[in-house]
């Protein structure tokens, strides 16, 4: 009974090996290669020949004439994907939250008694979220409006054509993408 | 939880159980060798790969030593050819990136990892694995894993189905194994792959995209095989990542429409396996009774979880964020969650991969308020609602074996299961079962607490560090891989301990329950009487559920008490 057990046993790892492990990825690598060029390598958005980025991958945009995507743990390294994994009592996690607030608080000081959409001061899970909530962006809109000398219906426009809703209006969330609405002001009209 | 919240939950789950049943039953014919409507297209696939095999081996009966043995060995040679494929990626074949080979803690953590279902990973896909290593030394073991754990699950149904030859013939390991993959996993992970793709999953050979981004600077975007990875993640109930962020990354489960694929499939097998266990028993009203059992707590469990999540913290409400929904924002505690799921998306897809042992996570459940991750850290304590691929049935079945038992000594009658009486070789048996779990969790973390390289590694502090070395034990030992990820275990000491939980908590647990069915499966069938305590009534069910609870909570409520308990009442230090 042992010899063909192990003989066995042998064969089939070598087996499964080659049909999951090998010709599985290989074949779907191929399908979608063909199915879904775009969206199977990456979601890429080019300028010419020139890649500006992912439209699923957040980056930082710093400075007032631009949209802000959510606080990263990871700072937007996008080979270092993670989370601040700091627990609800913890006391640099408080410390986070003030000091972005703060940060707000300062540069908008209408900020100072307004409660802030919970995706605004909150690092997100991967690092790398490209989304923010439709009440951030909506908050951001007059700012950008105000450092580009663009008309505030012109911003909102372009922030409503970089939403989304929930997916047959009930799964996820309602959420504005800020590699796609910064990439749209940059198109509008150059800071 | 909000309107939407509920509707988002109970549509899921709705779908996730209206599929288990015709799922539950096709499984039933595939093993029980009836015709089903792949067989024009996949009879010739079988027996050729059966000849590969080896005619004769694939069709040697087996009973439970020899299934046990035959899943031993083939298990073992798979994973020393994970180990081998990381060790020496440095000098294989698509290496973009040029990583060198893990070192030999980490490659054997990992490799005990996934062969083991666990897919607890200590290392970051994205800046350690290269494309080959993520196809040939992950995304195969986790093909491997899900296809011993349901076929051992089918050997423990089939034993305890009464067969007439006293279980000689539980089937043959090799011919199980071999459709599980062709008639379950493969075909599924075909037709589910572009689904992914199409929503923005890489899948390609290239490793990295080098953007220029608009405000000066590059970004380095890793690529590369990411759907088919992701797919059998999740339906094989592996649930380790191509990414360091796992399904919270957006190239994992970039919509809310994947996160509801990949929700529905971690949960399609074991609810289903539910069914096919009443099928092989005949018993399809003790099937709906464990499900009810199941279903209370996992809806529990949910729910609890959602309605934390949304209420948040002390600490966020002072910081000024709005915790109620609406207005254009989701509210809640959105501390490492990602917009498009929201604080319902998040709760509910990790909730459900904790409960069926998946271990994926879509967001940071380091970062869950303390009653929000104990429901997680519960979940995998008690390890059986629903549980992962196979195994979770088999410790439902445990927990029902004791509740037998012990309502047995209660009335006063002897316990019978399915028409054999439970006598002591069983009851040593399930015994030893329930027993290793949490010695294998409370040992090890014990060791950690009292070891300077146990607290190390930490990344919190007080209670909450606690929990961080409770959960990975935890997980380690129900074959999770679900972290409180803030514990840098990547050390020589947690790559071993860890990796030698796992191998303990998924082998002896299956030997054991395989040498019960096989035990069960030599008794002759006693015919019931007016004297016999029906197991498929509502009453048995409550009675089941308490066993669960009781036992659950006796062994772990200290170690509870101490985490997350202890960081709910310090959230309120005045109230």
């Amino acid at each position: 009974m042992w010899r063909p057990i192990a003989g066995g046993a042998l064969r089939m790892t070598l087996l499964v090996w080659v049909i999951c492990g090998l010709a599985y990825p290989l074949l779907e690598v191929g399908v979608n290669q063909a199915l879904f060029p775009q969206a199977a390598n990456g979601s890429l958005v080019r300028i010419g020949h020139r890649v500006i980025g992912s439209r699923l991958i957040g980056e930082r945009f710093t400075g007032p004439a631009w949209f802000h995507g959510r606080p990263s743990a990871c700072g937007y390294h996008a080979m270092q994907s993670e989370a601040s994994n700091l627990g609800p009592l913890s006391r640099r996690l408080r410390d986070h939250l003030w000091a972005r607030r703060a940060r707000l608080v300062r540069e908008h000081p209408e900020l100072a008694t307004e409660r802030l959409p919970a995706d605004m001061i909150t690092s997100s899970g991967s690092g790398l979220d490209p989304d923010i909530s439709v009440a951030n962006a909506e908050m951001q809109a007059p700012w950008v409006a105000r450092a580009r000398g663009l008309p505030l219906a012109r911003v909102q426009a372009l922030v409503a054509g970089a939403t989304k809703g929930r997916w047959l209006g009930l799964f996820g969330e309602p959420r504005v993408n800020v590699e796609v609405l910064n990439w749209a002001l940059a198109r509008s009209v150059a800071p | 939880m909000t309107a939407s919240g509920f509707w988002q939950i109970a549509l899921v789950l709705g779908i996730a159980f209206g599929l288990s049943i015709p799922f539950g039953a096709y499984l039933a014919r595939v093993f029980r060798g009836e015709r089903t409507w792949l067989d024009p297209i996949l009879n010739p696939v079988d027996a050729f790969l059966c000849r590969i095999v080896g005619r004769r081996t694939t069709a040697l009966p087996m009973d439970w030593k020899g299934y046990a043995v035959s899943m031993l060995v083939t298990n073992a040679m798979m994973g020393l050819l994970v180990y081998l494929i990381l060790s020496i990626q440095g000098v294989l074949p698509w290496n973009p990136l040029r990583f060198s080979g893990l070192n030999p803690f980490l490659a054997f953590n990992t490799a005990a990892s996934f062969i083991t279902n666990t897919d607890w990973q200590n290392y970051a896909g994205e800046s350690a694995l290269s494309l080959f290593s993520q196809m040939a030394a992950i995304t195969f073991p986790m093909f491997a894993a899900a296809a011993t754990g349901l076929v051992a699950a089918i050997a423990f149904f089939r034993a305890l189905a009464a067969p007439a030859d006293g279980g000689r013939n539980l089937g043959n390991f090799y011919h199980d194994f071999i459709r599980a993959l062709t008639r379950v996993l493969l075909p599924l992970c075909l037709v589910v792959t572009p689904v992914l793709v199409w929503q923005g999953s890489p899948e390609t050979l290239t490793g990295v995209a080098v953007a220029h981004l608009m405000q000066g600077g590059v970004q380095h975007i890793p690529l590369g095989p990411v759907a088919d990875l992701e797919v059998i993640k999740q339906l094989g109930t592996n649930g380790g990542g191509f990414f360091a962020a796992n399904s919270a990354h957006p190239f994992e489960n970039p919509t809310p429409l994947t996160n509801v694929v990949e929700i529905l499939l971690m949960m399609v097998t074991s609810l289903s396996l539910v069914v096919t266990f009443g099928i092989f028993v005949g018993q399809r009203r003790l099937a709906w009774v464990m499900y009810a059992v199941m279903g209370v707590l996992l809806v529990g469990g949910i729910a609890v979880t959602v309605c934390a999540e949304q209420a948040g913290t002390p600490a966020l409400a002072a910081s000024g964020i709005m915790l109620q929904a609406g207005h254009g924002q989701m509210g809640g505690n959105m501390v490492g969650k990602e917009t498009r799921f929201g604080v319902t998306g998040s709760a509910l897809f990790d909730t459900v991969s904790t409960a069926f042992t998946t271990g994926s996570v879509n967001s940071a459940l380091d970062s869950y308020t303390p009653l929000g991750g104990m429901v997680s850290l519960g979940q995998m304590m008690l390890n059986c609602v629903f549980g992962g691929k196979g195994v979770g049935t088999l410790n439902f079945l445990m927990y029902g074996i004791f509740a037998v038992f012990i309502a047995g000594l209660m009335v006063g009658r002897t316990p019978e299961f399915l028409g054999k009486k439970l006598e002591r070789r069983e009851i040593v048996l399930a015994a030893l079962a329930l027993l290793i779990h949490p010695l294998i969790i409370l040992l090890p973390a014990a060791w950690a607490l009292a070891s300077p390289y146990g607290v190390s590694a930490l990344g919190n502090a007080a209670s909450h560090g606690l929990s961080e070395i409770l959960y990975a034990f935890t997980s380690a030992a129900a074959n999770n891989g679900s972290a409180f990820a803030g514990l840098q275990a990547n050390t020589p000491w947690y790559n071993s301990v860890l990796g030698l939980v796992m191998l303990i908590g998924r082998y002896v647990s299956i030997i054991l329950m395989l040498a019960l069915g096989g035990s069960l499966a030599a008794k002759p069938s006693v015919s019931a009487t007016a004297g016999t305590l029906r197991t498929d009534t509502a009453l048995f069910g409550g009675f089941w559920l308490a066993t669960i609870i009781v036992v659950g909570a006796l062994t772990f409520l200290p170690a509870l008490v101490l985490g997350p308990l202890a960081e709910i009442f310090m959230m309120h230090p005045h109230g």
